[in-house]
């Protein structure tokens, strides 16, 4: 203590890709309180891809050029393969939810207005809109980027705040049914504040136990401090806790219809690739990191989270009746699909770089599709808005086939049918699983499977041969969501026909594993 | 030496997540959650004198400034149910159900 600080190193270079994002996103902030109203959602547009896009270019320079093997910041961030692999597809997912963002009606005129209010009435007729969307779905994305990368606890429980704050606030701000969009906000925001209390008194805990919230350290420490298993324990647990959550992994699995339902579709479409991407990004690397020498103890344990996240997710599936809520349960049981590649780790090198690999591209090919289908709901409308009944989708095959098909297409590659991308996702994570050893997760894993595809057939079923209603909602596809269809299409069969190259890929970014 | 503000600390923690489960007033739940993160706080402290180092110093000036952040979105998200509800209460907003 000579009174001196010395000055941290910071590789921006590094950084660069959420260095982009972030400043984008205050760049938007300034936009919001200098440019005129009739001009903002003309900047925000262009600005808001052109980030991302930017973005995206810098991680894959990164990702040819040179992947550091060290921490970088001071150790608060670890930029590796992995993190670069994950980075690229939260960019390309955020990229394509922006453009379905970037379609008209699907943001509310003015959130304060009071729904029904005169109040609001006026803002619909002046045209108003809120375009303080776009530097939120920014900061989100940004939070998103840093909470994968983040390597050490502290750094991981601002990028969960940064990531999830935005999206609070994004959940309340649909344009029709804001009631429900209202009440989503409010769930979510009181679940999510709930359940990052407890990451952060985990995180507590460990830094009790280890005397540092770095996690390679806490990883070290493991081995060599003894007499403080309470304290490792429950701040593990605690943790857990905090990070299934974002997943909605049974038995946290409460908030996700809900606010799966209730907020504006492409936002859902957001948080259900980008989020869980992220989430299991960071779950990854906390469990692998930093509780690794730990495995025998937190095994079990996932092992059951996983079982129950699965099998309540298939089953609480085929008693939904709206299409949304339908899409949040299957969104749970992939959930548990991802969580045997967590549990496949193994002691031998082999065996993690395998799961991992197969995890990764579980992410890509399921962030897609799910984009994807969150895009065709949007196209389905009644005069109140989007037709989320299942029974208003019924005979939709012959009225709008094209839009039936891809919809079905997208339902399969959910069910894990060969030829699509989800059958490879599955199947490697499956078959990474066998080789570690987890047999019996795999069994429970395929039978869901089999009753997830039961709904999942019988949604398409729905739409071929039954009749269609005199009054059936109509179709609208706005040049948005036109596009983001076809590139969900596009990645939907050129990964369950040709997986090679992204396999290759996600396999040379797990080589590395993480840093420490 | 320090156990008593772990303890201190446990309990403020186990009063906030029962205060969570229990309250029915959305204002009060989300002081609870705020009485988790100070929790949270005292236990990040006293840490750092018992292992004798500063990081959780640090880290609870940024938790201050999280938990002010969420402060922010918090009350915006209830009071605009509120505007539209006239109820604050957590049992009434049960449109989103099965």
């Amino acid at each position: 203590m000579n009174g001196t600080i010395p000055a941290p190193t910071i590789e921006y270079a590094l950084l660069a890709p959420m260095l982009v994002v972030f400043g984008a996103a205050i760049i938007g902030v300034l936009v919001e309180a200098f440019a005129p109203r009739y001009l903002r959602s003309a900047i925000h547009k262009p600005l808001t891809l052109l980030a991302l896009a930017g973005a995206f270019v810098i991680t894959i320079w990164q990702a040819r050029t040179n992947i550091p093997t060290r921490p970088s910041a001071m150790g608060a961030v670890a930029i590796d393969g992995p993190a670069l692999f994950i980075w690229g597809t939260i960019l390309v997912l955020a990229f394509v939810s922006v453009l379905l963002i970037n379609d008209e009606g699907h943001f509310v005129a003015s959130a304060s207005a009071v729904p029904g209010s005169a109040e609001e009435e006026r803002a619909l007729t002046e045209g108003a809109v809120h375009t303080e969307v776009y530097p939120l779905v920014l900061f989100a994305v940004g939070g998103m980027l840093l909470f994968p990368a983040a390597n050490d606890l502290l750094a991981m429980f601002v990028a969960l705040e940064v990531m999830s704050l935005p999206l609070y606030l994004l959940c309340g701000l649909a344009r029709r049914r804001r009631l429900l969009s209202q009440e989503a906000a409010v769930k979510y925001f009181l679940l999510g504040a709930f359940s990052s209390a407890f990451f952060l008194y985990g995180t507590a805990l460990l830094y009790g136990y280890a005397g540092s919230v770095d996690l390679a350290k806490i990883g070290s420490a493991l081995g060599s401090v003894g007499g403080q298993d309470t304290l490792l324990y429950i701040g593990v647990a605690m943790l857990g806790v905090g990070l299934l959550f974002k997943i909605g992994a049974a038995p946290f699995q409460a908030w996700k219809p809900d606010v799966y339902q209730g907020s504006p579709t492409p936002i859902t479409a957001l948080m259900a690739s980008g989020t869980l991407v992220a989430a299991f990004g960071a779950l990854l690397r906390v469990f692998w990191v930093a509780l690794g020498g730990l495995q025998w103890s937190w095994t079990p344990i996932m092992w059951g989270v996983a079982i129950l996240t699965m099998v309540v997710g298939a089953i609480l599936a085929i008693t939904q009746t709206d299409i949304k809520r339908m899409l949040a349960y299957s969104s749970i049981a992939h959930g548990g699909f991802l969580l045997i590649g967590v549990v496949a780790l193994g002691d031998k090198q082999q065996h993690n770089v395998s799961a991992l690999s197969a995890l990764l591209f579980y992410l890509v090919a399921y962030g897609f599709t799910t984009v994807g289908a969150f895009a065709i709901v949007t196209t389905v409308r009644d005069a109140g808005g989007e037709a989320w009944h299942l029974s208003r989708w019924a005979g939709l095959g012959k009225r709008r086939p094209l839009v039936a098909v891809v919809f079905s297409l997208f339902l399969l590659a959910f069910a894990g049918i060969p030829l699509t991308s989800g059958f490879f996702g599955k199947y490697a994570v499956f078959q990474a699983a066998v080789e570690a050893g987890a047999t019996p997760l795999v069994v429970v894993g395929v039978v869901s499977s089999a009753i997830a595809a039961f709904f999942y057939v019988r949604v398409i079923v729905l739409m071929f041969f039954s009749d269609p209603a005199a009054d059936g909602p109509s179709v609208v596809i706005p040049g948005g969501t036109w596009a983001v269809g076809a590139a969900a299409v596009l990645a939907t069969v050129v990964l369950g026909v040709f997986p090679q190259p992204v396999l290759d890929l996600a396999h040379t970014a797990a080589q590395s594993l993480f840093v420490r | 030496m320090t156990t008593h503000y772990l303890v201190l600390s446990a309990l403020l923690f186990v009063i906030g997540g029962v205060g969570v489960l229990v309250r029915r007033n959305a204002i009060v739940v989300f002081m609870c959650v705020e009485l988790m993160l100070n929790a949270c706080n005292l236990a990040f402290v006293t840490f750092a004198r018992q292992n004798g180092n500063l990081d959780g110093q640090i880290i609870a000036f940024f938790v201050m400034i999280v938990a002010a952040a969420e402060v922010v979105i918090g009350l915006a998200i209830i009071v605009t149910i509120f505007r539209t509800r006239r109820s604050a209460s957590v049992d009434d907003v049960n449109l989103l159900k099965y």
